[in-house]
């Protein structure tokens, strides 16, 4: 029996970071026994949306109704109290505690003060079964189980709010492929009963098999809902594309002559169960990309080839001599000459309280220093040195890095290990949350540097990025390099598909998802 | 039966915690003099296992004490400060008719729940470290103690039948220290344990963000963990009372037992890092604990080497528990 | 799935946050102390009365000295009481040595100190044991030892000629032990801030992490700090021998909050990163003030540990707060 007025409609929500726009006059409509797929690219606003939807930020603009009422979430509590449950990528479950206690974590059936254990087993059985896991005992804690289990604990856990509207943000991307079929079938299960779903995923399969709305986000904003089925998969990736380039890229030069020696050579570099046997060489003078979706491994390998991680197998050549870097210290070493810039800046690159100065110099002290004393005079000009060479906007270099714009800041971790004149550069997504300007400075940075002899590894999420600064792009799928795009082959169609893995040559891996070990 | 196993696999530390005591009271006890000389009969084994029962029970309380904050991933230096707190208030007024004396050493207990409160509120709302709160807080606590009993004393008329009657024997075999151990246990533990908060303190000390989000009542959790353990380091003062009949604001005896209610939470099995463990197992590792040292009496070792023996043991036992090394993969982790 | 989330820059410093807030605040302190203290005693502000409390801070001043390193790694040491003792009883047992054992007793003293904090620095770096519950067992196995080693009474030997110099006489009018903490601090200042170790120590502190990923040799830095900090309370105890004339069972005890409440009051972040030594000479000050004034005002062993408590919960509350950005 169709109502007439949806279950819940978002119109007109707007949110923005700072500077940055992560929605846009987005709308989406939820109808109830409908399964709702919702689709972009990295930054798309999908994340933002569904947070707004689920009570953890509020919005700047715009208005939420729910059975043709408005409502406001205040925090996630009233959100599940109106019947609107998330199940986050991120894991909510206590390790020490058993899966019963964590599916009925609040409110727990009580009897003379204590929780009736009894009841609450019965409860969390019931929600265990609908979510397709009967065979995981209530009494069992959470941190025996692997992670493809805990999974399904988790959606369990939602089950037992008795939720409207369930939504799932990349929900099953730790589950096993028999695991992911019992799950839809409780899923379309679920839809049937009459609850509203809500699937964010990027695996165009899964999609085809569970969805019967999609909608497709960009840049913030809602471009366009539609049944499923109804448009081609290269339809689907058009819509997802679509911006402008207005990024501006150094040109790339002629491709290296195969005879040029490489500076690093990586063959089947494993670390159970994130990286399975990568392998690729780099020339001095190469800028490398590491593409694919989120969680690939990506950023495993550059810990890794940095000498963070500890139980990896497979073999790392440097100048063709075989080297095992069992820290950053050995890693950054002059004979190796690794540097890694990292993922989050404010906690892994920069000591924000800490002067600017402090910070420049950190990975270099050992070359202004003798006997461990440091020589403020040379250090001081290789300070202004590096300020200079980067343009890094600063009060002078006693500040602390945290006055620094967030640009800036990336620009003095770069600084930072640029210093030591490094001849293998690693990026972890450099320019995430960065403003246009930097980004075009740093674009030209990295050029220049391969330029004069170094070899790169950029992981970014951003196409453009790989696109305009990569010779070659490793395209990674589940630990391992699924594709390699050179030169001219690199779009942003080629990139979506393979990371998608919807490309024919390599369908044999699209259906399957390797069992997750415990 | 399957939930018999789970429970089985839970209560792992708990266990093993018992089976050193075990092992380790069975040497003290074979090996005593008195049973040496007197035989191993009914009166000779009861009168050792009072006297072991008694000192092992003053430092179970206050391992008890312990555990509920360590629960948490926190850590309570100032236990052993309210213990010689309590002792010198119960020496004020554990005193006079039964009924008062009763009363008096129940206000001590609350006393001691109003110490933890004070802890609770710094530490939660004050968003402080537990380590350093605990320090300085132990030390008001002990000024407090001090300033009670500047030197030792007891009352005039202090109750001395409730004392005998809580540390003699019940039906002249079991110690009555034990009785008063297991109705703690019964009566404050397992429903502690097994209630929302309770529960919700685990969920603290295992993930707090994690517990958090699923909405549990973490804050009233800790402050509640914070107070219970105020609550029996001031009992194990009480009893302290009854053992010594006076009270003695001895700083090196406070620290003593902060230091020892560790190493008895830790060869308890309960976890430094919060949210695995049990005050069972606490009180068989405080048990174990003393029946160690007192190994070094019953082979005639010199007493002089029972603080080190006692401190190695400690170095052992928490070097063990706490050792996270080999486990980690991602050298990153090893930073929180 | 992230957003991107750009930040703000901060506005320049005013010129209060420029100054150090908790290090002005307790120079303030002690100022409202001395004059506090005048009020009780007309002797209090003379030269020879400050002169002494500032001989009798010294002892405390080098301790901490240790203690600041350590807690500016973000860890503690609670082994403080014992290895100081220790140092200090080592230090009078070698006297008993002859002629080299004379003259080696103050190294040797240290030296032990040295050893016994390498052992914290060892589990701490290498094995990831949480300080606070390494230096308590350790604490516990120095105290051990000495007892052991004593046999429970009060030890005989008497400090060596050397040390008695170092803690009781004077040059030229100056306490040496002050001079002993003028050197120990003037170290202290170069080693923070001009060494590679000292701005590893900040930046280990600050963001361990970010260290780590810089290449810093983290475990070998904190190793060092901690084997600093036995050393320097080693030498605290030597000294301390040297001034009584022997060394003293428990005598470290009363020196380890003392120690902690100086490090913070003077500024330093308990969760580390943040400090100047400055802080720390204000600290000291400040707290040995505080145990004077407490004496002339006659006010009990109790009101004392009462009011020291009270005091730290109270600094602690106003800047022990993670304030930093995240």
């Amino acid at each position: 029996m169709p109502t007439s007025e949806p279950l819940f409609r978002m119109e007109g929500i707007s949110k923005r970071y700072g500077g940055v726009r992560a929605l846009e006059n987005a709308e989406l409509t939820v109808e109830a026994g409908k399964v709702h797929a919702i689709l972009g690219e990295n930054g798309a606003g999908k994340s933002t949306l569904i947070k707004i939807m689920s009570g953890v930020v509020a919005p700047d603009e715009g208005r939420m109704l729910l059975d043709g009422r408005e409502v406001t979430f205040a925090d996630p509590a009233a959100a599940n109290a109106a019947g609107i449950v998330c199940i986050f990528q991120e894991l909510s479950l206590i390790p020490e505690l058993s899966v019963g206690d964590n599916i009925i974590a609040s409110n727990p059936p009580k009897r003379f003060g204590m929780i009736d254990r009894r009841a609450q087993r019965k409860l969390a059985e019931e929600a265990l079964k609908r979510a397709g896991g009967g065979d995981i005992h209530p009494s069992t804690l959470v941190r025996d189980l692997p992670l493809s289990r805990r999974q399904i604990v988790e959606i369990a856990k939602a089950l037992a709010r008795k939720p409207r509207i369930l939504i799932l943000d990349e929900a099953t991307s730790a589950l096993t492929a028999s695991d992911v079929k019992t799950v839809f079938e409780v899923l379309k299960r679920l839809r049937d009963e009459g609850i509203a779903l809500l699937y964010i995923s990027h695996r165009m399969h899964e999609i085809a098999e569970l969805a019967d709305t999609c909608t497709v986000f960009r840049n913030g904003r809602n471009i366009e809902s539609y049944a499923a089925g109804s448009k081609s998969d290269e339809q689907v990736v058009e819509l997802m594309i679509g911006r402008e380039y207005h990024n501006v890229f150094p040109p790339k030069p002629v491709p290296k002559a195969e005879t040029i020696k490489p500076v690093l050579e990586v063959d089947s570099l494993t670390w159970a169960p994130r990286l399975n046997g990568v392998s690729f060489t780099l020339k001095p003078g190469e800028v490398v990309g590491l593409g694919g979706l989120d969680g690939q491994g990506q950023r495993e390998l550059l810990l890794a080839l940095f000498g963070v991680l500890r139980g990896t197998s497979g073999q790392v050549k440097v100048d063709g001599v075989p080297v095992s870097l069992k820290s950053p210290r050995q890693a950054r070493a002059d004979r190796v000459g690794m540097a890694l810039i990292p993922e989050d800046r404010k906690t892994e690159g920069l000591m924000l309280p800490m002067s600017v100065r402090d910070n420049l110099s950190f990975a270099a002290m050992s070359m202004f220093s003798r006997a461990g004393v440091i020589d403020r005079g040379v250090e001081r000009r290789a300070i202004d040195e590096m300020i200079r060479l980067l343009a890094i906007k600063t009060d002078g270099i006693a500040v602390p890095a945290g006055s620094l714009s967030g640009g800036n800041q990336q620009k003095l971790v770069i600084a930072k290990w640029l210093m030591r004149r490094p001849r293998i550069i690693l990026l972890n997504d450099p320019t995430r949350g960065i403003d246009v300007g930097t980004k075009q400075e740093i674009y030209l940075l990295l050029r220049r540097l391969a330029d004069e002899g170094a070899a790169i590894v950029l992981y970014s999420t951003d196409y453009d990025e790989l696109i305009g600064c990569c010779d070659k792009v490793l395209v990674m799928y589940d630990g391992a390099v699924r594709r390699t795009l050179v030169g001219g082959d690199i779009t942003e169609r080629a990139l979506i598909a393979s990371a998608l893995s919807i490309d024919t040559r390599t369908d044999e891996g699209a259906a399957t998802l390797t069992p997750a070990t415990a | 039966m399957s939930e018999f196993r789970f429970w089985f696999a839970g209560q792992r530390g708990t266990l093993l915690a018992l089976v050193i005591f075990l092992v380790m009271f069975s040497i003290y006890v074979v090996n005593h003099p008195a049973i040496a000389n007197g035989g191993f009969t009914v009166d000779t084994v009861g009168d050792v296992v009072q006297t072991a029962a008694n000192k092992g029970v003053l430092l179970a309380l206050v391992a008890m004490a312990q555990t509920f904050v360590v629960l948490t991933a926190g850590i309570d230096l100032s236990v052993g400060m309210v213990f010689i707190l309590g002792n010198c208030l119960a020496s004020y007024i554990v005193a006079g008719s039964m009924p008062m004396a009763i009363l008096g050493a129940l206000a001590v207990v609350a006393v001691g729940a109003i110490c933890g409160a004070v802890n609770g509120l710094i530490v939660i709302f004050g968003r402080l470290q537990p380590i350093v709160v605990t320090i300085a807080t132990g030390a008001v606590f002990f000024g407090l103690a001090l300033w009670m009993r500047p030197f030792p004393g007891t009352s005039a008329d202090f109750n001395s039948d409730l004392a005998d009657a809580l540390t003699g024997k019940l039906f002249g075999v079991i110690p009555a220290s034990l009785v008063l151990l297991a109705v703690l246990v019964l009566v404050i533990w397992i429903p502690w344990r097994r209630s929302e908060i309770g529960r919700a303190t685990y969920a603290a000390g295992s993930s707090e963000v994690a517990a958090y989000m699923s909405g549990m009542p973490i804050r009233r959790a800790k402050f509640l963990a914070y107070v219970l353990a105020g609550a029996f380091a001031a009992m194990g003062g009480v009893f302290l009372t009854f053992f010594t009949y006076s009270g003695e604001a001895s700083a090196s005896n406070g620290g003593t037992y902060t230091l020892f209610s560790i190493a008895a939470v830790v060869l308890g099995g309960v976890s430094l890092f919060g949210g695995r463990g049990s005050a069972v197992g606490a009180i068989f590792g405080a048990l174990a604990f003393r029946a160690i040292g007192d190994l070094l009496f019953v082979f005639n070792l010199d007493p002089l080497w029972q603080p080190l023996f006692q401190g190695v043991v400690l170095l052992l036992a928490v070097s063990v528990g706490s050792a996270r090394l080999f486990q980690v993969r991602n050298r990153l982790e090893l930073f929180n | 799935m992230t957003d991107t989330v750009s930040t703000v820059p901060l506005k320049t410093r005013s010129w209060r946050d420029q100054l150090n807030m908790p290090v002005v605040t307790a120079f303030g302190c002690i100022i409202v102390l001395l004059l506090l203290g005048s009020l009780y005693s007309p002797n209090f502000l003379s030269p020879e009365y400050l002169l002494q409390q500032l001989k009798v801070g010294s002892f405390l001043g080098i301790i901490a000295t240790g203690m600041m390193l350590v807690i500016l790694l973000g860890q503690i040491d609670l082994s403080v009481p014992w290895t100081l003792t220790l140092g200090a009883m080592m230090g009078c047992a070698a006297v008993s040595y002859g002629p080299a054992g004379e003259a080696l007793a103050i190294p040797f003293g240290i030296f032990c100190g040295l050893a016994i904090g390498l052992v914290n620095g060892f589990a701490v770096a290498y094995l990831r044991i949480p300080s606070m519950i390494i230096t308590l067992a350790v604490n516990a196995v120095a105290q051990g030892l000495m007892v052991a080693y004593t046999g429970g009474f009060a030890p005989q030997d008497s400090a060596s000629p050397a040390m008695k110099l170092l803690a009781a006489q004077s040059t030229l009018g100056i306490p040496n032990a002050v001079l002993v903490w003028v050197v120990v601090g003037a170290l202290a200042v170069f080693v923070l801030s001009r060494t590679s170790f000292g701005r590893s120590v900040y930046g280990i502190g600050n963001r361990e992490t970010a260290a780590y990923l810089s290449g810093v040799p983290t475990q070998r830095v904190v190793m060092i700090a901690f084997s600093l900090c036995g050393g320097l309370a080693a030498l605290g105890g030597v000294l301390l021998a040297g001034y009584g004339g022997k060394a003293a069972q428990a005598m470290g005890d009363a020196y380890l909050l003392p120690a902690i409440a100086a490090v913070v009051l003077g500024g330093t972040s308990i969760l580390g990163g943040r400090g100047s030594y400055i802080g720390t000479i204000a600290g000291v000050i400040l707290i040995t003030l505080l145990q004077s004034i407490l004496s002339v005002m006659q006010m009990a062993e109790f009101g004392r540990q009462i009011i020291y408590g009270a005091i730290i919960v109270l600094m602690l509350l106003l800047y022990g707060r993670d304030k930093r950005m995240r």
